[in-house]
């Protein structure tokens, strides 16, 4: 019958302290920093101030003390969790690099036409006629001579060995018309100068020059039996880094695609104009198109990888965090264990539970945190602005860097923060529970 | 094995620790099953046995671009050309832009080429007949639940029809399967007639994606390759023929070097493993020393008592990582099974289980070496005094 009692009084706890567990990482996970600096201040305070407090943290002062005698078992903890978050860390800092490489791209105020129902540059085909049309919409912002500020571009693609591994992958080859410059503001020449208009010239853009071979300043390129010239090259500081760029008719010319482009894209007169602009063109008899603003054709062309590569890094983070909660336990037990005396020594001089838990768990949170911080700094180490390439809705190479920023940093550590709150827990809740005559008598 | 008691209950002297232990090993290989899958899915898609007698001739710019079908008679007429088709992309959606799967516009003699998708005749036959026709494959099929008699509408995103429509509809006349498991993903594709498909579109009427050929004899396929590019060399069409393995292998590589993400994940993860479990071993032999001097006091030698030590740090990562293994089978199947077959995730089947093992095995020994080390040059009498 006591038996009886006493496991149902322990399943009870134990329920109790996975609610609590559960609860706290929610908490944690959802609180922004300000809240936790100020949990943590509070933590001070309390130390600081009250009787408790003050024994909670002479017990706490002990155990840290101990931890360079146990430094195998607390690397356990500190390494663990670092190998969660340096992985995590990486995952999410590369969804971030993609995700910020196609929209720094996208803006309000440009729009970009394509045939109706064909969702990417590359798959689209628009004649000149429609393109001109287009152009000449009332909602178009023209320059000083009166010329709406319009690009008809195209976009083709050439496959051009890559660095890295000698294959052939595919650059993007876009055609631009003479306002490409004032549509895009942030294009600067980093090197060389552009292509003349109706030369068989290509400049090329930053990370395209980084990723292909054959690509650099002076080099040709052998396209359909012509020879086109890297004249330049450009930073753009978004997508249009993968690609190389030349004049639209010669580009034409070259594919054969006569005076077709893929679209047209065009500067607003301002971002509340795209509406009027849209409803303009749809409801002419003459245009079978599709209108965007550029930043909702960017934003639509990351979405789906940076979903999945966010999904891959939260569950590869998820599994690999569930082996760390176990070594922490390992560890944290191991701790407690080997303390069992001194903790006895503790309550029986008139110690209350308390100040245990809490030393126990803020040594596992410390070693965690350790842990969190190690792995960040590895990745951003390794990782902050490391180049990779990956196939793009043009079925061209998009040109990426791993963006290892704060709000990715910090995910990282709260996730560092959330694996010692378990390893900790159960660990500080046995201390807590330990019979003192029992803990006198262990050597 | 007549110590496996031994080992077995020197395990599990301490159960809580053990049992971490070993759930930490699970979850480890229990992601190294997940990623070897995906790896093995892309390594699959890029190496398929089958296929190293067809060449595919695209644009030597890219194959976005289309080739003259003038070339056709040429190529045909080339020594070594056993037969040749082609195809082209058609890139239709079905409903919604997530609903994604291949479609192509095929030549009539499409099949003969590729005699591992299983078409029976008399649906070959109905295809050939059916000018708006068009097959898919089995596990495509399965997915949108369409049976033979429906019509598929597709939304054309490149190749409107001349009257300038996007609408594109066909009559599913016939459902291929694929025999190898390897290559099950090459299911969810749909065919249609390119002679229906050069007459409605509205523009690059009579050229053809690409053109593949299967050669009479394997071991010319190089020769016959250069023959084929040599027809256009200098043109305004030039060709680049590969052999179809080389040419998937190229384009998979286009999304990246996968094996390098999941290697260089696993290689963090494993790093940890080992320093855990080789924690833990040394916990258990520390904790044993007396022991371990008693088994050496009653005869052990000590090569057995590197051995016992060694099995039980083998013995923990082994039981940890198969039941890992086990358990990312059963997710990958269930995946399989909830996401259709175009999950690039292979079965957990012999290789990554092979591979699995040999890991466990390794990193056993890699774990249990110190510990096994310090148990063997354990002398008797210090250790029995608990110095």
């Amino acid at each position: 019958m006591a038996a009886t009692h006493s496991r149902l009084r322990s399943a009870g706890s134990l329920i109790g302290s996975l609610i609590v567990a559960a609860a706290s990482i929610g908490v944690l996970v959802l609180a922004p920093w300000w809240l936790l600096l100020a949990g943590l201040l509070l933590l001070a305070v309390w130390m600081a101030a009250t009787r408790i407090g003050r024994q909670a943290w002479s017990v706490s002062e002990v155990g840290m003390a101990t931890i360079p005698q146990r430094l195998g078992a607390a690397s356990v903890v500190v390494v663990g969790i670092a190998g969660v978050v340096a992985v995590l860390v990486a995952l999410l800092a590369m969804a971030a690099g993609f995700e910020a490489a196609l929209q720094q791209g996208g803006s309000d105020d440009t729009a970009i036409v394509l045939r109706a129902g064909s969702q990417t540059e590359i798959n689209s085909v628009l004649d000149h006629d429609s393109a001109v049309l287009v152009a000449q919409a009332p909602q178009v912002l023209r320059d000083a001579q009166g010329q709406p500020i319009a690009s008809p571009e195209l976009v083709l693609v050439a496959a051009l060995p890559k660095k890295s591994n000698g294959q052939d992958a595919n650059v993007e080859i876009r055609g631009v018309g003479e306002h490409a410059w004032s549509l895009r503001p942030g294009v600067r020449i980093i090197d060389g100068r552009k292509f003349g208009p109706g030369l068989r010239e290509m400049i090329v853009g930053k990370g395209a020059r980084a990723q292909f071979a054959g690509v650099d300043l002076g080099s040709t390129l052998s396209l359909n039996g012509q020879t086109w010239t890297i004249v330049g090259a450009f930073d753009s500081q978004d997508a249009h880094n993968s690609e190389l760029w030349a004049d639209t008719d010669v580009v034409a010319a070259t594919y054969r695609r006569g005076s077709s482009t893929a679209g047209v894209t065009v500067k607003l007169t301002g971002a509340d104009a795209f509406d009027a602009f849209k409803a303009g063109l749809a409801s002419d008899p003459r245009l079978r198109v599709d209108a965007k603003t550029t930043r909702s054709y960017y934003t639509d062309q990351s979405a789906a990888l940076s979903k999945l590569i966010r999904i891959l890094g939260v569950t590869i983070a998820t599994i690999m965090a569930i082996g760390a909660v176990f070594g922490a336990l390992n560890t944290m037990y191991a701790a407690v264990a080997t303390r069992s005396r001194e903790i006895a020594t503790l309550r029986a001089i008139g110690f209350r539970a308390l100040p245990v838990i809490v030393s126990v768990m803020l040594e596992t949170m410390l070693l965690a945190l350790a842990g969190g911080l190690l792995g960040a700094a590895v990745t951003w180490l390794l990782f902050n602005h490391y180049t990779v390439s990956t196939l793009g809705a043009n079925f061209t190479q998009v040109v990426f860097a791993f963006q290892v920023s704060a709000p990715v940093l910090w995910s990282g550590i709260k996730w560092a923060l959330a694996i010692g709150l378990i390893g900790g827990l159960f660990p500080a809740l046995r201390a807590a529970r330990l019979q003192i005559t029992a803990g006198l008598r262990e050597l | 094995m007549k110590y496996l008691q031994l080992v077995w209950s020197a395990m599990f002297r301490r159960k809580t620790r053990t049992i971490f232990t070993l759930l930490s090993v699970l979850a480890a290989f229990l992601l190294f099953g997940l990623l070897d899958s995906v790896r093995s899915a892309f390594a699959n898609a890029a190496g398929s046995v089958a296929g190293v007698d067809r060449l595919v001739t695209v644009s030597k710019i890219s194959f976005t671009l289309s080739l003259p079908k003038s070339l056709l008679p040429r190529i045909q007429a080339l020594p070594g050309v056993a037969t040749v088709t082609y195809a082209n992309w058609f890139g239709g959606i079905y409903q919604d832009p997530k609903n994604f799967f291949a479609n192509e516009a095929v030549a009539d003699n499409f099949f003969d080429v590729f005699p591992e998708w299983q078409l029976s005749a008399a649906e070959r036959t109905r295809f050939h007949e059916t000018r708006t026709g068009a097959v898919v494959g089995a596990s495509l099929a399965k997915k949108f639940n369409w049976k033979l008699g429906d019509k598929i509408p597709l939304q054309a995103t490149i190749f409107p029809q001349k009257s300038g429509a996007n609408d594109w509809t066909f009559d599913l006349v016939g459902i291929f399967r694929v025999s190898n498991p390897k290559q099950q993903s090459q299911e969810s594709v749909l065919f249609f007639n390119w002679d229906y498909f050069d007459e409605a579109r509205a523009f690059g009427n009579g050229n053809v994606g690409w053109y593949l050929t299967r050669v009479a004899d394997r071991n010319q396929a190089q020769q016959v390759a250069q023959a084929i590019d040599a027809l256009s060399t200098n043109s305004d069409h030039e060709t680049k023929t590969q052999t179809e393995q080389a040419f998937n292998a190229e384009f998979v590589s286009q999304y990246g070097d996968i094996g390098l993400i999941v290697g260089a994940i696993m290689g963090a993860v494993f790093f940890t493993l080992i320093l855990l479990t080789g924690n833990t071993m040394a916990q258990a032999v520390r904790e044993r020393i007396p022991e371990l001097a008693v088994l050496k006091t009653i005869g052990f030698s000590n090569q057995s008592v590197l051995g016992l030590v060694l099995a039980e740090s083998v013995l923990l990562i082994v039981l940890g990582g198969a039941i890992g293994l086990l358990l990312a089978g059963v997710v990958v199947d269930a995946v399989r099974a909830a996401v259709g077959e175009a999950v690039p995730m292979a079965r957990v089947g012999a290789s990554i289980w092979l591979r699995g093992l040999g890991l466990m095995v390794l990193i056993g020994l890699i774990v249990g070496a110190l510990p096994a080390r310090r148990g063997m040059r354990l002398r008797i009498v210090d250790a029995l005094a608990g110095r």
